[in-house]
């Protein structure tokens, strides 16, 4: 980025420094590590200077907001023309409560809707199914027929609120139950806007909630796609997910290539299929985890949308939009401690800065009870909060990509786009990315780099406020959210009328052709929507499924 | 020779999160003991048959889903139930302060949550084994 002349006497005087001022002073009072890395291992310098980043060109790999590669952000205005969506991930306990708290979080000032389901639905088992037993409403809100998903929204304004749906293996039913809910209401899907998680690489790799084996969850995928740019143009068919991978204990540099990889790996299988790139690609979105090293983070959201830009393209997409990449990101649920909760709202605000300095679309901020249980609605409030200050009172937001251009966050982004494809030709090496799925070679890595960190901070090598040092022998004193123990029950006679009063041969004839038309291979969306719509229950429809697709079991390996 | 601790470390009903299973597993593993991972979605029935099989002197449970109130004492009741009366069960997760004497009472001699040292359940589980 500089002339060669500049450069020179930039090496020259580096140099000099070097000898004449930090060497001296580093005898004198030396460092207090012998050496500093972030959490992929990268090792860090003390100092960066134009040098580092002399192998850049400006107009080629940092370029401008807006336009290819999209480093510096997506949209030419970035925050000085809109804030980011703050969407609070939420569900607890019947459709009825969690409703109760969308309201509560809307009218607190939240911009957009997050919906966290309980095991059971993520499964695609109703609530009075024996594998639910102990889990309704526990880490999520359980919807197991379209009836649920009309409480869940009502009164809430879907035409002019977007709502984003944390489910996979199930995803193309509880779409379904979203579609015909807005429907049911009168609203065109056309209008709706929105996005479903749907990335099942991401369940065999870390989240684990996966159903069907790779094969078919790769077809109702694709289906969805197509269905989607289609018929619901408004929605995002998938949220390709980094968080998860995080969550379970990766690295930084493993979140960004395990997820660009699986990013993809769904373009090449809908271009199996015969779909064009630049119809399909402009609506596929990204979910980022934020943890603790602060620019490490800030590097990996911008490397992410570089690496993106360019693999699209040479895919053959054409259309700015289907180059550039858009991610949700949420703060890193498992940084947050049991020890002394409050002062994870520090950690939250320093991760939710990131994510905004990274150039977040939309963001979750967690709340500092989330070690101990489900966000009472004060810490989810404050979470929420938080956001706002950022927003608001911080001025972060007048510039757009601040960090850009500094000799670090330039040197680091590289830096990690350089290890994610180190990462990409191991993974083609095992044959592709479900390849290495069923050789566990995510897995492993995975939990190599989740017992590294718990060693480092087990043997205090990784310094952790409050639990392995500032501690403090207190008992925790924070209220927990308690939920309607009746929930249950109420969910379970509903889910029995439902049963008695829907027109049930029209279920059967329904469940009948999804049948006949998942063991062929047609767009399956069509058909579970007629399911949905006749008020077919999410278990139902989700094991004709898995009588015609199986089920995936895992290696067990730790 | 002196006979190493048997641990089958299990992951009861539909949660996925697996990370703090698996560092535990190893953790116990290289602290000399030997590990049986069940991997996801097991039942009581399948916990407490592979516990028998594999001959285990300690079952450890992991769940972060909140429905440890029911799954981790599910598994204590069957052990009871079949007379199994020498396994020492040991649960952790994302489980709230208050439930933790309530664990306990129903037969999970200790409940550890986030931010525990391993050493600590390396620890408790020789102080407490039962045979």
């Amino acid at each position: 980025m500089f002339d060669k002349k500049e450069l020179d006497k930039i090496k020259q005087n580096r140099k000099d420094w070097e000898k004449n001022c930090y060497s001296p002073h580093v005898k004198k009072h030396p460092e207090r590590k012998d050496k500093f890395e972030n959490l992929s291992g990268i090792e860090i310098k003390s100092l960066y200077t134009p040098d580092d980043v002399a192998h850049l060109d400006y107009v080629e790999d940092l370029g401008y907001p807006g336009v290819y590669p999209f480093l510096r952000g997506i949209h030419a205005t970035k925050y000085r023309g809109r804030l980011w969506t703050m969407r609070m991930f939420s569900g607890f306990g019947s459709a009825e409560e969690t409703n109760q708290r969308y309201k509560y979080l809307l009218d607190h000032g939240e911009t957009g809707l997050s919906v966290a389901f309980d095991y059971p639905t993520l499964y695609g088992y109703d609530t009075d199914d024996p594998w639910s037993r102990g889990e309704f409403g526990k880490c999520g809100v359980a919807v197991s027929s379209l009836e649920d998903m009309e409480t869940l929204f009502d009164g809430i304004h879907i035409d002019k609120v977007t709502t984003s749906m944390t489910i996979n293996g199930p995803a193309a039913i509880v779409w379904g139950f979203y579609i015909a809910m807005a429907e049911n209401r009168g609203i065109d899907r056309r209008v709706i806007g929105g996005t479903i998680q749907n990335d099942i690489l991401k369940e065999y790799i870390a989240q684990k909630s996966f159903i069907f084996p790779p094969e078919p969850s790769m077809r109702l995928i694709v289906d969805t796609f197509e269905f989607g740019y289609k018929e619901v143009p408004r929605w995002n068919t998938i949220s390709i997910s980094g968080y998860h991978i995080r969550e379970a204990g990766s690295t930084a540099v493993q979140e960004l290539a395990f997820t660009l990889g699986d990013g993809l790996e769904y373009v090449r299988w809908a271009m199996k299929r015969g779909l064009n790139i630049d119809s399909f690609a402009p609506r596929l979105s990204f979910f980022f985890n934020s943890h603790n090293d602060f620019f490490e983070e800030i590097a990996k959201y911008r490397a992410a949308r570089r690496i993106w830009a360019k693999e699209l393209k040479k895919l053959g997409a054409k259309k700015p939009r289907s180059l550039l990449m858009r991610f949700h990101t949420q703060t890193a649920g498992v940084t947050l401690t049991a020890q002394q909760p409050e002062i994870n709202i520090a950690r939250v605000t320093l991760q939710g800065l990131a994510a905004v300095l990274g150039g977040t679309q939309s963001l979750h901020t967690n709340s500092m009870d989330e070690a101990l249980a489900l966000p009472s609605e004060k810490a989810a409030r404050i979470a929420l909060r938080t956001q706002q200050i950022i927003a608001e009172e911080s001025g972060v937001t007048s510039t757009v990509d601040p960090l850009g251009g500094s000799y670090y966050i330039e040197w680091l982004t590289d830096k990690m786009e350089e290890e994610t494809y180190k990462y990409f030709d191991r993974v083609e090496k095992l044959g592709g990315v479900i390849s290495a799925v069923e050789k566990g070679f995510f897995q492993r890595e995975i939990a190599e780099a989740a017992y590294k960190y718990q060693k480092e901070i087990d043997e205090n090598r990784r310094i952790i406020v409050g639990v392995n040092d500032y501690k403090m022998d207190e008992p925790i004193e924070i209220p927990i959210l308690k939920m309607d123990e009746k929930g249950e029950e109420r969910q379970i006679n509903r889910l029995k009328k439902l049963r008695k009063d829907r027109n049930n041969q029209k279920v059967e004839r329904n469940l009948e052709r999804l049948r006949k038309a998942a063991e062929g291979d047609e767009n399956l969306m069509p058909f579970i929507l007629d399911c949905v719509h006749s008020y077919a229950t999410l278990g139902e429809t989700c094991q004709v499924l898995r009588d015609v697709f199986g089920e995936y079991v895992e290696p067990a390996i730790y | 020779m002196v006979r190493k601790i048997r641990v089958l470390v299990a992951k009861p009903g539909l949660d996925g999160h697996d990370r703090g299973a698996k560092i535990v597993a190893r953790a116990l593993r290289d602290a000399g003991m030997e590990v049986v991972y069940t991997g996801l979605h097991q039942t009581a029935e399948m916990i407490v048959e592979a516990a028998i099989q594999e001959d285990v002197d300690v079952i450890g449970l992991s769940l972060l889903s909140g429905a440890h109130m029911t799954l981790f004492v599910d598994v204590a009741d069957l052990l009871k139930k079949k007379g199994v009366e020498d396994v020492l069960v040991v649960g952790g997760g994302i489980i709230p302060e208050e439930d933790t004497p309530k664990l306990k009472k129903a037969g999970i001699a200790g409940v550890f949550g986030p931010g525990t040292p391993c050493e600590d359940i390396v620890d408790f589980i020789r102080k407490n084994v039962k045979r």
